[in-house]
């Protein structure tokens, strides 16, 4: 199921419509485009015919182990090249590292450092390799350690670190530069509920001041709580990509499924049967609700407004039961993802 | 990061001069390469060998052994030669250089942390440049001490007026600082030879041997193939020549005129080579 891109503005559906509009409207210089990319290994598929187009925001790679994540994240910042294909981040070919990584940082899912450093001195050594002068690269690493919560931890050595303050300290040195990109490759392995939490909320502090961040994750939830859009890779192929309800409402072959908690169910349940895009209807176990199965959520919302005008049925509550990330990775990849 | 967003700017504009902002880079690289160069885990192994040549002339320097050779001064030129040649330059030189310059990359490469480098806004020219350089300052410092340590070890406890005058007067200070600039244009030439080849073989133990066997049966050669191998220019500054034994196939020493220059372009053609491959290298060390 192919995404919306640039190039095929016209069929688009309401959730897809808005995306294509704020892709035509950002300047290239400002998207991370993929064109027609694919990596091979020797003859071991990555990725294959990978387009996409990339806008500011939280953007979430999803898909299990081997999917072609990490591929796709390492050729997006030239450790990789593409067997075939062209990528640019904000109009910057990949194989430009002075150029491309004053706007990029990537935190990779490598867990070794160099050699004996402290947390301070491994974030200021790298500063100082980008071209900052001492002062700044300390000021910038200050900045960095605060952003993570490391600043009295920075003058220890990473090798004394926990997982979660290893994690916390390639974060740091991916973001100490302030880049305009940043991607992030399982950035919440090994981080502590707390941690979590507090990490998430930095994406999305970032993510409103306008920086890209590409996150690749198999925590679902976390998908749903952060993303503003979502690429599903499988098999090395990009299954979907867009907002996750602009998403499941494409999957026509899965209809909607919808939870009414309402006073008389029952009654519902004759009303919404004869409808032809109802497929399923079914009372819940608790009998103070009704499962509906619909090929056509905008016509069965119309269709519960009359029934509420009408004052036959009470609905107390209207929920989608498969409109999230799990439902989903699992209608289109066929396991039900990962858990924390 | 907004309130931080004007500094930010003003410090990507400094960085808008190629050369000082390569020289900044370099010099960062260098930083961190010579300290773990010296102080580094590994840096155990090239403590080792550099040292190995001093304890058998700490021996010497108690112990004279029975000979008239050794209670002649003027043949002690002729066995700091032999010394030179064969322990510190054929075999000192050499496999420190093969440690420290491929461990550059594939160190690095084995560690997994060569991505933070790649990760970083800085030219792999610029990279292996910085890299190589590191190299060359520990193993020309490492290596050269070891040279004018050596040399004096030898000469000064049995002779010790006799060498203050070879020293001071006489050709001493010219042969030693000859050595010295051999042990430093080994490096040079060693060391772009590693680094390239810590670039391209995955296990480089085997390329090095190859090389050693060469550049040991480099006296059994035709003039000719003589001339493809570091260590034919290197004994032809040497001042002090030593016979190679009756099977040596004489050939005509290059002059330092040309030794020098040819050691220099294949270095740079090397680093050339090295600086190309680093250009197109992907990070993927689970197949490395």
């Amino acid at each position: 199921m192919p995404g919306p891109s640039v190039a095929q503005g016209e069929g688009l559906r309401s959730g897809e419509v808005e995306i294509y509009n704020s892709l035509m409207t950002t300047p290239i210089d400002q998207l991370i485009i993929f064109d027609d990319v694919s990596k091979f290994y020797g003859e071991i598929l990555g990725v294959n015919r990978v387009n996409l187009n990339i806008a500011p925001g939280i953007t979430s790679l999803v898909g299990p182990n081997g999917a072609g994540k990490s591929t796709l994240m390492n050729l997006m910042t030239g450790l990789l090249y593409p067997t075939k294909g062209k990528i640019t981040l904000l109009g910057i070919p990949t194989d430009k590292p002075d150029t491309l990584f004053r706007k990029v940082g990537y935190c990779t899912q490598f867990d070794s450092f160099p050699r004996g450093v402290t947390g301070r001195e491994f974030v200021t050594s790298f500063l100082l390799v980008h071209g900052y002068t001492r002062k700044e690269a300390n000021q910038l690493t200050d900045l960095a350690l605060e952003r993570v919560n490391l600043v009295e931890a920075g003058n220890r050595k990473v090798a004394a670190y926990s997982k979660g303050m290893r994690q916390r300290i390639r974060l740091a040195q991916s973001i100490a530069h302030q880049p305009v990109v940043l991607i992030l490759d399982e950035p919440l392995n090994g981080l502590d509920p707390m941690v979590r939490a507090e990490t998430i909320a930095l994406f999305r502090k970032l993510a409103s001041e306008g920086l890209h961040l590409i996150i690749s994750s198999h925590i679902l939830h976390e998908v749903d709580m952060m993303s503003d859009r979502v690429v599903l890779i499988n098999n090395g192929y990009i299954v979907a990509e867009g907002d996750i309800h602009g998403v499941r409402d494409e999957m026509q072959e899965h209809p909607m499924q919808i939870l009414i908690r309402c006073d008389n169910p029952s009654k519902l349940a004759a009303q919404v049967f004869a409808q032809d895009h109802v497929v399923e209807a079914r009372l819940h176990d608790d009998r103070g609700g009704l499962f509906v199965k619909t090929r056509d959520a905008d016509r069965f919302y119309l269709l519960l407004n009359k029934v509420v005008s009408s004052g036959e049925v009470n609905i107390e509550s209207v929920a989608p039961v498969d409109d999230d990330m799990s439902a989903v990775y699992q209608y289109l990849i066929g396991t039900t993802g990962g858990s924390v | 990061m907004s309130a931080t967003a004007e500094s930010i700017e003003a410090m990507n504009a400094n960085m808008s001069s190629s050369w000082s902002l390569w020289l900044r880079q370099i010099a960062a690289i260098l930083r961190m390469e010579v300290e773990k160069n010296f102080l580094g885990r590994r840096a155990i192994l090239i403590y080792l060998i550099t040292f190995l040549p001093l304890f058998p002339l700490l021996i010497l320097a108690v112990f004279t052994p029975p000979g008239n050779e050794w209670r002649d001064f003027q043949k002690y030129s002729i066995i700091y030669s032999v010394l030179y040649n064969g322990l510190i330059l054929r075999t000192v030189v050499f496999f420190g250089c093969a440690w420290i310059f491929m461990n550059l990359f594939r160190g690095e490469i084995v560690d997994r942390s060569l991505h933070y480098y790649f990760l970083s806004a800085v030219r792999r020219e610029v990279l292996v440049v910085g890299k190589y350089l590191s190299g060359l300052i520990t193993s020309v410092i490492l290596f050269t001490s070891l040279t004018v340590v050596a040399m004096l070890l030898l000469y000064l406890p049995h002779f010790w007026s006799q060498s203050i005058r070879f020293f001071l007067d006489g050709h001493g200070m010219g042969q030693l600082l000859s050595y010295a600039g051999i042990t430093m244009l080994a490096c040079l030439g060693y060391g772009a030879f590693f680094l390239v080849v810590g670039l391209f073989v995955r296990n480089p133990i085997i390329p090095a041997l190859l090389l050693y066997g060469w550049e040991w049966l480099n006296f059994l050669l035709p003039p000719l193939l003589k001339k493809v191998s570091v260590i034919h220019y290197l004994n032809s500054l040497v001042p002090v020549p030593v016979s190679e034994g009756p099977f040596a196939v004489v050939a005509d020493p290059t002059p330092a005129w040309i030794a020098i220059p040819s050691l220099l372009i294949v270095t740079a053609i090397v680093l050339v080579l090295s600086a190309y491959r680093i250009r197109h290298m992907e990070i993927r060390y689970g197949s490395d």
